[in-house]
């Protein structure tokens, strides 16, 4: 078995998805390269009172993002938070959250490779995600540093808005992302191009 | 589309959501105490009023948390939403309002 543990045998990751770039006038849909992502849950009190773990912001409203350096966070919920970094910082993020919450209850999961993540960007952004996302993504309804869980089409996401662009990130889990990527391909297409 | 008011996230488009019945229905303490009667009543047995009804709704599509509601199941007005484990400020008002 030793021979196993051997890079030259080791499993071989291919990505769930591997679409070229579509860029129409108004909008850019791309596949973003893999990162590590956690999901994190704490009980409803150290939730009320989180700041930072590891380098993530915890004490934002919810649905809120932020991010600190080349660690974001995305706070799904009261008690829950998505959390993604580079790559290769997996473990070692792992190991930093542990630490940090050490001795207190709470549940943390890697899913860097549950989940394939698109950047949605241009004027026509907003309306290209409404073709199938219910939400109001007007600067009103969903600012700059908004995330949430929400639906695209028939498929659930998580949509983030980092910054008051129009430069949306989309999540979705890794056997919904073809599906994901030709709906917002179709609605790309279909919009009418602004320039 | 109707917007529900998800007591963690705000007003949000129905179709994140789902229903999850009758609200406020304890579960027995002893149910082997229960004749199959009972048991039946507890499981099966709902208000199912025209007017006013407290239900639970879970936010599945976003928050993913249980919350409850009153809902007016004539004309589909929610009336109040608020969090689990808490009462609603009126009660529904028995079987129906109309
Ligand atoms: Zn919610």
């Amino acid at each position: 078995m030793a021979e196993l543990a051997g890079s030259a045998s080791a499993a071989r990751r291919q990505p769930a998805l591997a679409a070229p770039p579509v860029l129409w006038a108004g909008v850019a849909i791309q596949v973003l390269p893999d990162e590590a992502r956690f999901s994190l849950r704490l009980p409803k009190a150290a939730a009320a009172t989180a700041a930072e773990v590891a380098g993530f912001s915890l004490a934002v409203p919810v649905n809120r993002y932020a991010k600190n350096d080349q660690r974001w966070s995305a706070r799904l919920g009261p008690n829950e938070w998505l959390l993604g970094g580079p790559e290769g910082d997996g473990g070692a993020i792992a190991a930093e959250i542990e630490a940090a919450l050490a001795g207190q209850i709470h549940g943390v999961t890697d899913i860097s490779h549950r989940q394939v993540a698109f950047d949605v960007a241009g004027a026509e952004a907003a309306n290209i995600l409404n073709a199938g996302c219910p939400l109001d993504l007007s600067l009103v309804g969903f600012p700059g540093g908004s995330a949430t869980r929400s639906i695209l089409g028939k498929a659930e996401i998580v949509l983030m808005r980092p910054a008051s662009a129009p430069v949306f990130r989309v999540e979705c889990w890794r056997s919904f992302a073809e599906y994901v990527h030709a709906f917002l391909a179709e609605a790309a297409r279909d919009c009418p191009a602004r320039e | 589309m109707l917007l529900i008011d998800c007591p963690y996230c705000g007003p949000r488009p129905e179709v994140e959501f789902r229903c999850g019945g009758e609200a406020h229905i304890a579960r027995p303490a002893q149910p082997a105490d229960m004749d199959d009667k009972a048991w039946a009543e507890f499981l099966f047995i709902r208000s199912n009023p025209k007017g006013v009804h407290a239900e639970r709704w879970i936010h599945q599509h976003g928050c993913q948390r249980w919350f409850n509601a009153l809902r007016d199941t004539y004309t589909d007005a929610f009336i109040e939403t608020y969090e689990m484990g808490t009462k609603p400020s009126r009660l529904p008002d028995g079987r129906t309002t109309r």
